[in-house]
């Protein structure tokens, strides 16, 4: 521990860090534009230089490491006399278009240059225009405010993994770009923005939408997908304007993938905002009361074993927990939280989560990936992949064909016989596993939802038991989850009960009338042309495949328009917060189901969401510890029956629509032509 | 004035052959082996005590950057990486040494590589010069089919290679982390520091890059002894050098002479004398476009060595010699470098990217007396704002010429302004 | 430069190196070590830019996927580099060194000699193709100021005058001698050595110095 003098304070600090990480240890300030903590250091902007005693010249504290026994000083005249010779040098090219800038108001350029700079400019020569460049539908440039920091190169090489940006050019000339104007192509490009320190990169289809001062920032939880990145919401009135990560180390570090970000116009777009009652063929409009009513209707008429319940991946643990209940006080066992047909077993905590954590990626040195793409199912679980790939000695496979992850994959087969020569050592991997100090193999829906599934679960069992990759503290079986509500849904046993019948048991009872009525809380991800001649109730908030096929549907609430909570595939419970109200007619979705079970005469026994949280809590409590993960414990899971030969085919086949907000977003439709039609041949589903 | 018996170069008019029977005519190869024998640390020692500095431009100690290199590998090669880079305005010496006498400069590489136990030197010739690299790459050909480097090289046991790798004008390849950098296949952008090259250089690994003359003088230094070489000069500024003289002289020219020897010798005997004489003399930029001029009165008597030009604020650097008389205009002279500078500036750090192309703007309007006399001052600032600020020496290098012009011919400027002044109250 | 915004030039769809060319490639790459083909690119662009006259996006797309490299790493080497013409130039490129030392022996002189000859502007290809002109900084040549690259070759200790000699060469399809215009032997000075005077010219470096490559 190197002891060193800052600014006449001495301190301790940790060998091997930068002097700008000393000096905020010691609590000083350093400002900068291109050194960012997640990047690799660049040192080129010159902002953070401090003063080392005895050096002939001011050193960037980025770059340098700390030693025993420097003297630093971060607020002397040479200090001052540096940072604002370079604010001055950022500044002159710099255009001063701060009042039609969308970074105005957020921007570091503009804030250092209030604390840094001086009041006026000694600049009269002509400024420099750079030609913008086209980085793709969803990052704007306006590269004459481009003050060349590379954070956004280091970013894009190095997170990311893709390696289109560069700077061409030299001197006054060097530009950022693609050269040729390719786009971005990654998940990941939103957080080009975040990092860009000035207006050069910014979102596009947020142009001139607002001020950051005008926005109401609400922190919540993307479910995009099953990671669970934190994010804040920024709305204004009854409009979510635009979605920011959070950082949370040991979820998202700071990184949000381009779907959970920029999907915000879809929140806009084929809302549900009231109840509609099918009617001669035909949806109408109609009121609470009367969809209730019609419901209640054709539930007398009918049994609970005749009725089903799907849920869909974006729903609150609160509404499958109510939904879950009414279920049961209807006296249907017939509920089913895996819309997919994934067969994972609600059983065994262990046989579904992702054990490892995420955070545990960072210790794994052999990964083996099984009917899984992580970087569409999970991009920021791919980027810390990655992340874990550059430090060198992780070696990473696939049982099941991966594009391009951007780190290198080694493909040991197609489907389950290769799956199965693992478990019995027959390859080479096997035994990379085994002797790995934390080894990992990450089992995707690819490999699980199909009728072979329960199988695949079994033969991924016996493969970790056998590589002995669940040992003293580490448990180096993960499931990765697509679907943001599949855990907690598994955790609340939203699966068949005794007697019930599953995803697949719905739909086939429903083709042969066994099943009356089927109840879709946001599902939309099942053949709707499966559910016969049941009386379909659809309750959720964007009009898409099941409220196209309902008899009622019944309004609810986007995650941004409720509080509800979120279990990722880490089994990490976190909240999820109201941004803005529902609109029109929706409401919060457990209430609707609060209301409709009054109607029902099976009233749910709480009036608000902390009297249901007090019961989900009891019954469920892990629930209740907000950001925490519990370690599952190991045991016996899976099904039996023979896997087939079939290849494991991806659970994503276009990440940029996957469920209704992603389908109704205009800016995903652009993402899908530019980034996925042309790399299919101009052909693909757009469902995921 | 030195002896042609004490020249180490003594074909950089291609009087003799350049190839290696001319070579071998001059003495290089010359049982190099023999000098190998004493082994790599008695080879730095050596040199140590031949007191050499870098010949490059910053004169550092050449024994003590060698002896930075790690004398146990830890697995990882170490490389010698030659600067033959030559772009600094003013200097074409090594140009000379690359084309006429190569041999010098290969002999030079196996055992400046052996005393580092290097296992492989690549020379980074700068692009423009295809002839020079053509000559360079038929002599490290020669060198191979005789046996002198390579497997065994020159019968010493020690196997070591020497490649040509041609860069494609960026005077920024010069300094020697982009240089580095270029040969790595990137652009030339030079690295933050520390690491410093001996510790993790070409391909991460432990690198020593010295210039062509640098190098080329080693195996003669070890012929001679230390002591001839450190005999010459005066203390601490001992050896010969070889000096590029050019601009309005009657005979511009190279020349190999004893470091320290008077300018105005140089000039005078060398080069024919100043154009018109010298009192026709205006200033001198004494070593290359990256030191600050000398007026007249300070060029009377001063020394051409490191330590003797640093006592009146200037330097040696390459030990290129502008010459301008009293014809030239001293303010477009320095505006020319500014351009060169801003030309070159790699980008990569906002002092040097903005500040270059500023200061060129300026000194642009200073040329035409277009300004105000305060923004002398301004430009100074400016200029201060650059050095010392930046990752490489390019950002000092470009503010020197300029606060040189300042420093002895500022009422120059200050005159300019006012005739344009003047000027535009007429019209 | 800002060459990468360029987008008058119209470039070829393809490229691809001549067998012999590839020859070449493979003793370029042979150079430096094992995983270290990055190093190549340089002299690759170069091989390229001598097969095709000038450097086309094509080629430094091929030479990416030869040396397993982003194309972006080769975009940003291309337009680092002066060296690497990314539009198409005379068959003979001319460029006058601009800088200070040449500049004092009266560079501008050339420039302005060749603007009015040729009546093309800097960077501009003369209508027969032949000729196009380029400033450029210090080439390292200054004690034979002021002089000019053609190509690869140096010409040197130039007027107008001389400079014009040597274009006539060129456009009567000869091999005009490089190296000083002057009499002069390389950097030699005038009218016979100070230094090494007892060592006799043994060497005719008119050998080297005629006809470049």
């Amino acid at each position: 521990m190197p002891k060193m003098t800052i600014d006449g304070i001495e301190i301790e600090v940790p060998a091997g860090i930068t002097v700008l990480q000393a000096c905020e240890l010691a609590g000083k300030e350093i400002p900068r534009f291109c050194y960012h903590e997640r990047l690799s250091v660049a040192g080129n902007c010159r902002m953070c230089l401090v003063e080392q005693e005895k050096a002939p010249k001011p050193i960037a504290s980025c770059a340098m490491p700390v030693a025993e026994g420097m003297v630093i000083k971060t607020d002397s005249p040479i200090v001052q006399k540096a940072r604002k010779g370079v604010m001055e040098f950022l500044l002159i090219n710099h255009p001063l278009d701060c009042p039609i800038c969308d970074q105005g108001g957020e921007c570091d350029l503009q804030d250092q240059a209030m604390a840094f700079g001086k009041s006026f400019s000694r600049y009269q020569e002509e400024k420099r225009a750079v030609t913008d460049k086209d980085f793709g539908p969803l990052v704007k440039t306006e590269m004459t405010r481009c003050i060349q920091c590379t954070r956004c190169i280091r970013f894009a090489t190095e997170v990311a993994g893709v390696e289109v940006l560069g700077a061409v050019s030299r001197g006054e000339h060097m530009e950022v770009t693609t050269y040729v104007e390719k786009g971005i192509a990654s998940e990941l490009s939103g957080n080009l923005i975040d990092l860009c320190p000035v207006g050069a990169l910014t979102s596009k289809p947020y142009a001139f939408t607002a001020r950051p001062w005008e926005l109401t920032k609400t922190e919540s939880i993307d479910v995009s997908d099953a990671v669970g990145v934190n994010v804040r919401i920024d709305s204004r009135g009854r409009e979510v304007l635009r979605i920011l990560p959070r950082i949370n180390e040991d979820v998202n570090e700071e990184w949000l993938a381009d779907k959970g970000r920029f999907w915000v116009d879809g929140l806009r777009r084929q809302r549900l905002d009231r109840p509609f009652i099918r009617e001669n063929g035909k949806l109408r409009a109609a009121s609470w009361a009367e969809a209730f009513d019609a419901i209640a209707a054709r539930m007398k008429a009918s049994e609970g074993r005749r009725m089903a319940a799907i849920a869909g991946d974006q729903v609150d643990a609160e509404s499958l927990f109510a939904l879950k209940e009414l279920m049961t006080a209807l006296g249907s066992p017939n509920i089913d939280c895996r819309q997919d047909g994934a067969q994972l077993d609600a059983g065994s905590r262990a046989s579904y989560l992702f054990n490892s954590t995420i955070a545990g990626i960072d210790r794994a040195d052999a990964i083996l990936l099984v009917g899984s793409n992580p970087r569409w199912e999970a991009p920021v679980i791919n980027a810390r992949i990655r992340k874990r790939y550059l430090k060198g000695g992780l070696k990473v496979a696939s049982v099941g064909a991966v594009g391009d992850l951007t780190y290198p994959v080694e493909i040991l087969g197609a489907g389950p016989e290769t799956l199965a020569d693992l478990a019995k050592g027959n390859h080479s991997f096997a035994e990379a596993l085994k002797n790995a100090k934390a080894p990992m193999i990450i089992l995707g829906q690819g490999a699980l939802a199909r009728p072979d599934g329960a199988a695949i679960l079994t033969l991924a069992r016996k493969l970790a038991e056998a590589a002995n990759v669940v040992r003293d503290g580490w448990n180096g079986f993960n499931v990765l989850h697509t679907a943001a509500a599949r855990v907690a849904g598994l955790e609340l046993g939203f699966v068949p009960q005794a007697g019930g019948r599953d995803v697949n048991g719905i739909l086939e009872g429903a083709q042969k009338g066994e099943i009356d009525i089927v109840y879709l809380l946001a599902a939309d991800e099942i053949d709707t042309n499966r559910l016969g001649s049941a009386f379909v109730i659809y309750q959720g908030h964007h009009g898409d495949r099941g409220a196209h096929r309902a008899d009622v549907v019944l309004p609810g609430a986007a995650y941004t328009e409720k509080d509800g909570t979120y279990m990722n595939t880490e089994g990490r419970a976190q909240l999820g917060r109201l941004a803005i109200f529902p609109p029109g007619d929706a409401k919060a979705d457990w209430s609707i189901l609060r209301a409709l079970s009054e109607v029902l005469g099976k009233k749910l026994g709480y009036d608000n969401l902390d009297q249901l949280r007090r019961k989900l809590y009891q019954a469920f409590p892990r629930f209740q510890r907000i950001g925490a993960i519990e370690p599952a414990a190991w045991g016996s899971f899976g099904g039996s029956g023979e896997a087939t030969r079939d290849a494991f085919k991806p659970a994503v086949s276009n990440y940029y629509m996957t469920d209704p907000i992603s389908r109704a977003s205009a800016t995903m439709a652009q993402c899908t032509e530019r980034f996925v039609l042309p790399a299919a041949g101009g052909k693909t589903g757009t469902h995921g | 004035m030195l002896q042609d018996k004490d020249r180490i170069f003594k074909n950089i008019y291609c009087q003799d052959d350049w190839r290696l029977a001319g070579a071998r005519r001059r003495g290089i190869w010359d049982n190099t082996k023999a000098l190998l024998e004493v082994g790599p640390d008695k080879i730095i020692d050596e040199i140590k005590a031949s007191e050499l500095r870098g010949r490059g431009g910053a004169g550092f100690p050449t024994g003590m950057k060698w002896s930075f290199m790690p004398k146990q590998s830890d697995g990882r090669p170490s490389y010698l990486v030659v600067n033959a880079d030559e772009s600094e305005p003013g200097t074409c010496k090594d140009r000379e040494i690359l084309r006429f006498d190569p041999h010098m400069l290969i002999e030079g590489c196996l055992v400046g590589g052996f005393a580092m136990r290097c296992v492989a030197a690549y020379i980074y010739i700068r692009g423009e010069f295809y002839q020079e690299a053509m000559h360079l790459q038929a002599a490290i050909d020669e060198a191979y089919d005789a046996g002198l480097i390579g497997k065994n090289a020159s019968g010493s046991g020690y196997d070591f290679d020497v490649y040509l790798h041609r860069g494609a004008g960026a005077y920024i390849c010069g300094e020697e982390s982009a240089l580095i950098e270029s040969l790595e296949g990137k652009k030339g952008q030079p690295r933050l520091k520390p690491p410093f090259p001996a510790a993790v250089g070409l391909y991460g690994c432990p690198t020593t890059v010295n210039n062509v003359e640098t190098i080329a003088v080693t195996p003669t230094i070890l012929r001679r002894g230390a002591s001839w070489f450190a005999g010459l000069g005066r203390p601490k500024n001992v050896g010969t050098k070889l000096f590029c003289v050019s601009g309005h002289v009657n005979k511009p020219c190279n020349v190999e002479e004893e470091m320290g020897i008077p300018l105005r010798e140089l000039i005078d005997k060398h080069c024919g004398g100043v154009r018109g004489g010298w009192d026709n003399l205006l200033a001198v930029i004494p070593g290359g476009s990256s030191v600050p001029m000398l007026p007249k009165h300070i060029c009377d008597d001063i020394l051409m060595d490191f330590d003797s030009l640093r006592a009146v604020q200037s330097g040696l650097g390459t030990a290129a010699v502008i010459v301008m008389d009293k014809s030239t205009d001293l303010i477009e002279a320095i505006t020319r470098f500014a351009h060169f500078y801003m030309h070159e500036s790699c980008g990569q750090c906002t002092p040097c990217r903005e500040g270059t192309g500023w200061m060129f703007r300026i000194m642009t309007r200073f040329v035409k007396g277009n300004a105000d006399p305060s923004e002398i001052d301004m430009l100074l600032d400016i200029s201060k704002q650059i050095e010392g600020h930046t990752i490489c020496a390019l950002g000092d290098a470009a503010a020197w010429p300029i606060q040189g012009l300042m420093r002895h011919f500022r009422p120059v400027v200050e005159e300019r302004m006012r005739a344009f002044r003047g000027r535009q109250a007429a019209e | 430069m800002s060459a990468a915004a360029n987008t008058d030039v119209v470039q070829p769809d393809s490229f691809a190196f001549t067998p012999e060319n590839l020859e070449k490639v493979k003793k370029i790459v042979a150079k430096y070590p094992e995983g270290r083909q990055g190093s190549a690119v340089m002299p690759l662009l170069d091989l390229a830019q001598r097969q095709h006259g000038w450097l086309p996006r094509a080629a430094m797309d091929e030479i990416a996927r030869l040396l397993d490299m982003a194309p972006i790493r080769v975009y940003e080497v291309a337009t680092f580099y002066t060296m690497y013409n990314l539009q198409p130039v005379g068959k003979y490129l001319i460029q006058v060194c601009r800088t200070t030392p040449c500049w004092l022996r009266g560079s501008d002189n050339l420039t302005d000699y060749l603007k009015q000859r040729l009546g093309v502007g800097m960077k501009e290809v003369t209508k027969d193709g032949l000729f196009s002109i380029m400033e450029v900084e210090c080439l390292g040549a200054c004690c034979n100021a002021p002089m000019v690259q053609i190509n690869d070759d140096f010409y040197e200790d130039l007027t107008p005058e001389t400079l014009g000699k040597v274009l006539d060469e060129l456009a009567a399809g000869r091999k005009p001698q490089t190296g000083p215009q002057n009499g002069r032997r390389a950097s030699m000075a005038e009218g016979g050595p100070t230094t090494l005077k007892d060592i006799p010219i043994s060497y005719d470096i008119s050998r080297d110095l005629t006809g470049g490559k």
